[in-house]
Order: C-alpha cells, then structure tokens, then sequence
C-alpha cells in the first residue's frame, strides 16, 4: 500500500502476506472476501451465459478483474453505513448483503425485483437498506453519499460512514469534483474506492487523464490517499479496511486508488479488442481471483475438496437465484402503475 | 405594515426551520450574516447556524448532497443563486432526484429554490425561466407563485410535499409585491386560481406574467372587455380543468409565459384546451412568450424580448376581433 507522499514507489506485498500467514483472523477475513468473490465471479459467468443465449434484454456488466477491491468496498461496511457501489461491484453488494436474488431479478426484469422491471441490470439497489441505486451519469453519487451522512450527522447518530465507488473514468467528471471537494468540505465520514481499471471503455488512461497517479488528487481535496494494487486481495483489505476505520475514527476523507484491469469488455457487448498485448502482460492484469485462489493453496488455508464445495455452493446458489426469478412475472404495460412521483393526487394528467 | 414576496419566501422558511427539525437549508451564500444574494435567508443562519448552510459553487453537489439528506429523512431546502446555474445541477435534479421515486419505490423530499425571471440589465445568465424544463420530465412538481399569499404558503408546502418540488420564484416580483399580512393556507397545490374574472378573453398564465396580465385586463376593462385571468400556480401539474372551464366561460384563449417560445407550459396550455375543449373555442388559441434569442442585457433590448403588458395586450385585442 502506498500512501500519498509515497508515490512512485512498488507496493510491498510481502508484509501483509507474513501478517496472513501467522494472524488466523486475518486468514478468516481472507476466505470470507474469497467466498464473494468466488460467488460473484459464479453469478457473472452465469449472466454472461444468459446474455448469450439471449436470455437478458439490455446489457450485461461485469466486475471480471476487479473483484479483490469490490469485496473489499463492501466487507468493512456495517449496519447503518451507507453504501455507492457502481457498475463493477457485485462482489462489493454481495459482501454488503445485497441477496442474489435481486440481482437475477433486475437482469431478467422479474415484477418482484427491487427495480421491478423499470430499471435494469447494475442499475440497482435498496435505498431504504442503505444501498443506493446507481445512475448511469459517472459521479453523480459521491455527493448523495456526502448527503447521507450529514443528515445522519445532523440527526446525532454516530459510527457510521460511507462509501463509494468510482472509476478512473468516472474521476474525470465534473459531478465526482464536485463530489469530493463538497466532502471535504462538508468533513463527512466518507471513503472514496476508485478502481484504475485503464480504460474508460475503450479509452485507455493517457486519454482520460495526465497526472503520474490519480492519488495525488487525494491533497488537492483535502483527502487522505493511498494507491494500490487491485489484484491483490490482501493489499485491498488491509488498505481499504484501513480507509474504512479511519473514516469511522474521524480522520479526513479516504481515496484508495486501486490498479486492476478490466478482464471483460464494457459491457458483453463489447469484446475489448482495444486492450493492448502488451497492457495484458502488465502485472495489474493479473486475475484477483485466480490469485487469491492460488494464495489459499499456497499457504494451505483449506483443502482442494473444501475449495471444490465453496465452488458448488456457489453454483448452486446463483442457479437457485436465476430460477427463481425466471419463474417470475414480467411487467407488463398495460398494467403498470405509471405514475411517478409518490404524491398521486398530484400526478399531471395530460389526458 | 406590509410584507414583500421576498420576505414572505424568507418567512416561510424561517417557519420551517422553528418547527421541522428536519429542515436545513443548503445553497451559495445563503449562511453567515449574509443572508443569500437576494437576503431570502437574512438572519436565519443567526437563528439556526448549523441548519443553514454555505456550499461551494458546486451546484450539481449541493442538490445531490441534497438528495442524499432527502433519502435519510431529511427535508432540505436548496437555493440556487439564480435560476439559470441550475443548469449545473440538471443531472441531479432530472436524473437523480426525478427518477429516484419511479426507480426504487423512494421518494425523494427536496425543495429547490429557483430565483427565476427577467429584471432590468441582468443579461443572458441571470434572467432564464427555466420551469418548462423541469416540468418536461416526470418526477417533479413546478410550482411558480405569483402572488405574496402564495410565495409564502406554497414554499411551506413544497417542503411537506414528499416529492421533488422545483419552486420558482419570480426576481421581479421580491420588491414591487407585497401584500398586508401573510395567509395560514392557500389552495390546494396544483389547483389554479381566477385571479379576475371576465367572460370575453382568458388569460393562462403564471410568476410574473400574472401581475402583466392583470395589468391588461384593467387597461382592456376601460374598453369594455372583460378579461379572465388564470394564475395556474403550478406549471406541474396543469391544473387543465380551471383552464377549460374558463375557456368555456370565455370562448378565447391567450396563454403567456416569460419563458423561450419552442416547446414550454404555454405550449402545453394550448395543446390541452385544443385536444380536450376544441369545441370550446370561437378563435384559434394564441401564445405569448419571450423571442427565440438569449435574454439581452441593456434595457432598450430587454424590455422588447420580455413579453410585458404591451405585447400581451396587443395579442390580446386582436384576438378579441377574431
């Protein structure tokens, strides 16, 4: 992990992995984001399967390559935090509770979904629990998180905080300036994850942006900021984690800029032939999951039989989930309740 | 002792702050012994300092922290310095807080305060209508008080509303309004208001358009024509049935708004009398707007784009000949 005043300099692996090898705890936390991501990257592949065969109308978006710091945005998260996952964090909402089913639901456009046919794949959330709902306009929710947490500060509540998730391309808007420095500002317990996934679709960074590290703006706001590698699952933990206790503790604001390609195109659409050979040999193009998977055998955490039931579960669940949703209703026009504000008795009425 | 239309909008709010915890205002220049660019948040930040609060120029933030507050249980009140930099924060208010209540079941409780309209050398950025905008997408409720009574009434419930309210409040009308003392309750949010009556012409109109209008009314009285005039209150909803009514009394129908002439509420206006009340009609309906270019800055040049009770009574004698 890098802090700010670091840049330029190699992260160190090697610490946090002696830290795994003899803290069984940390072990524990290192198994548990394994069993997200391994559930998350399950989930995807079965929705890009059904996306294939023509299954689910609209897109499909996956977080292939960028699940280690997902998981990692939504682990920390406790009860009453409030919680901006974006186009890439299935691993992230699954950690923070967000039920399979509502995932199947959205994608295949069930009435019983949260979003119930209105709004479609990661287009969605549950406000009321504290998983906000993303709009597609790229850091438009920084600054609802930042009026999150000041209602609940306002309110007198205490130990919450919240987190939201960008991309580099996304941190070239003027909504996510806007955002960061009004939270600042505002002094709100906020951890911002942004993931440097090197393309915004198919632009790659020396088009988006020209600083040497997006963590250097982490001064000009008035963050904290700590750049790392995203494939690495112990490194976003400990880094993210750190983020999130120190947000609790009252620090500033926390940026963790994360380094992982982007294993999939945009959306399944898109084949990504714009990635480069040569991008693909770079080390932040390594598989978090593949990784991780790799470190459990290495050091021993469990069994090749244990790793194979964690495996099966997870089919096991998405095929539950996906089935359940494709027995369900779809809306249906002509008998949807199109009115869209919650005061009915003033809905305008054209005709 | 009388009251203004701005002090009505600043009355309001300080009512909302004594006796709603969750209100906070939020906005440029608004806190401090400042009070906001047009002093409709003076001595409030006194009263309540942690409830009425400076942002940076960041409107596109200041309305999502808004929401944000809103989603938590809050009922905030935004200003915007002006109208016009709302532009800024269209994203939010369109895409965030319009969609919010359709997409997840959750309403989205937020009054933003619009400083709108035309005055004398305001120029291009400081003098936009920009309630046809807002009202073009589903969501949100536009109201656009015209008279002091209402500026009051309608801001207290534009912040009970549990919806988005984008509250027009019209720059021209803060100082020269006033009224004598301040209602408890107005009409019903969406219901329009006959503010004159008369059986030869209507009116539709709304803001400041409504004090014009009124204005040739008096002037058409000395030549013995009776005009109606319909304030509408709320551009959103349409109050379509208080339209049609009176167009069924009046057999003519004159729609004004201060607003660019493509598309917008006088648009809409006559849309629905047409397509619902067309056998209503002795005369096709007639609009008056402001011309298709940006607002211009020196007096000469503004009092010829803004459609005051000149132009407004010219469209309105000759409709009566028809």
């Amino acid at each position: 992990m890098l802090q700010t005043a670091q840049r330029g300099k190699k992260s160190k692996k090697t610490a946090p992995e002696k830290a795994a090898a003899t803290k069984p705890a940390v072990h524990e936390r290192f198994l548990e984001a394994f069993r997200w991501m391994l559930l998350s990257r399950t989930l995807e592949e079965k929705l890009v399967s059904l996306y294939r065969g023509g299954h689910i109308t609209g897109g499909v978006y996956i977080g292939k390559g960028q699940e280690a710091v997902s998981v990692a945005c939504g682990l920390f998260l406790q009860k009453g935090d409030i919680f901006a996952p974006l186009i890439r964090d299935q691993a992230g909402r699954s950690a923070f509770g967000e039920p399979l089913v509502d995932v199947a639901r959205t994608y295949l456009g069930s009435r019983q979904g949260p979003m119930r046919g209105r709004d479609g794949n990661i287009h969605r959330g549950r406000p009321g629990d504290n998983c906000l709902a993303m709009i597609s306009h790229l850091g438009a929710m920084v600054s609802v998180v930042v009026g999150s947490l000041m209602a609940k500060r306002l309110r007198g509540e205490k130990n919450f905080i919240g987190l939201s998730c960008i991309g580099e391309g996304g941190m070239q808007t003027g909504a996510f300036h806007e955002g960061m420095n009004i939270a600042a500002v505002e002094q709100v317990p906020l951890v911002i994850v942004a993931t440097n996934n090197h393309y915004a679709y198919s632009t790659p960074n020396d088009r988006e942006f020209a600083c040497a590290d997006l963590v250097e703006r982490a001064v000009g706001y008035g963050f904290e900021g700590y750049s790392i590698d995203g494939t690495d699952l112990n490194t976003c933990l400990e880094a993210i984690g750190s983020a999130v206790q120190r947000a609790r503790a009252g620090r500033p604001p926390q940026l963790v800029v994360a380094s992982a390609l982007r294993l999939s195109g945009h959306g399944e659409h898109d084949d990504a032939s714009y990635v480069t050979d040569e991008i693909r040999r770079q080390p932040f193009a390594q598989d978090c999951v593949k990784l991780a998977e790799k470190k459990i055998v290495d050091l021993g955490l469990v069994d090749a039989a244990k790793l194979q039931s964690w495996k099966d579960d997870a089919r096991k669940q998405v095929d539950d989930a996906m089935a359940t949703a494709q027995q369900e209703a779809a809306p249906e026009g002509a008998k949807e309740d199109w009115c869209a504000i919650s005061t009915r008795e003033l809905a305008d009425q054209p005709e | 002792m009388s009251i203004t239309y701005l002090e009505a909008i600043r009355e309001a709010q300080a009512k909302l702050l004594r006796e709603d915890e969750r209100v906070f205002i939020y906005g440029q220049d608004v806190g401090g012994v400042f009070g906001g660019a047009f002093k409709a948040t003076k001595g409030l930040a006194k009263e309540f300092p942690n409830r009425v609060l400076n942002t940076p120029i960041s409107e596109d933030a200041i309305v999502g922290t808004a929401i944000g507050a809103a989603l938590q249980g809050m009922r905030p009140i935004v200003e915007m310095q002006f109208a016009d930099f709302s532009s800024i924060a269209l994203n939010q208010i369109l895409n965030q807080a319009g969609t919010h209540y359709w997409r997840t079941n959750i309403p989205v409780p937020i009054t933003v305060r619009l400083p709108s309209g035309g005055t004398k050398g305001s120029g291009p950025f400081h003098s936009q209508s920009m309630e046809s905008i807002y009202a073009h997408y589903p969501g949100l409720i536009v109201m656009t008080p015209a008279t002091v009574e209402d500026a009051y009434t309608m801001l207290i419930d534009a912040v009970a509303i549990d919806d988005p309210v984008i509250y027009c409040e019209h720059k021209y009308l803060y100082y020269h309004l006033k009224a004598e003392k301040l209602p408890d309750k107005g009409l019903p949010t969406g219901r329009a208001r006959i503010a004159r009556e008369g059986r030869d012409l209507t009116i539709v109109t709304y803001s400041a358009m409504v004090q014009e209008s009124l204005a040739v009314a008096e002037e058409l009285a000395r030549e013995n024509f009776e005009i109606e005039v319909v304030d509408l209150r709320t551009v959103k909803p349409l109050d379509t049935d208080t339209v049609l009514a009176s167009v069924a009394r009046t057999g003519r129908l004159l729609a004004v708004g201060e607003s660019f002439p493509w598309g917008g509420a006088t648009a809409e206006i006559i849309a629905r009398v047409t397509s619902e009340g067309f056998h209503l009609l002795d005369a096709a309906p007639v609009r008056v707007n402001a011309k298709d270019t940006p607002i211009p800055y020196h007096p000469n040049l503004w009092s010829t784009h803004r459609p005051g009770a000149k132009l407004i009574a010219q469209k309105a004698r000759a409709l009566l000949k028809e």
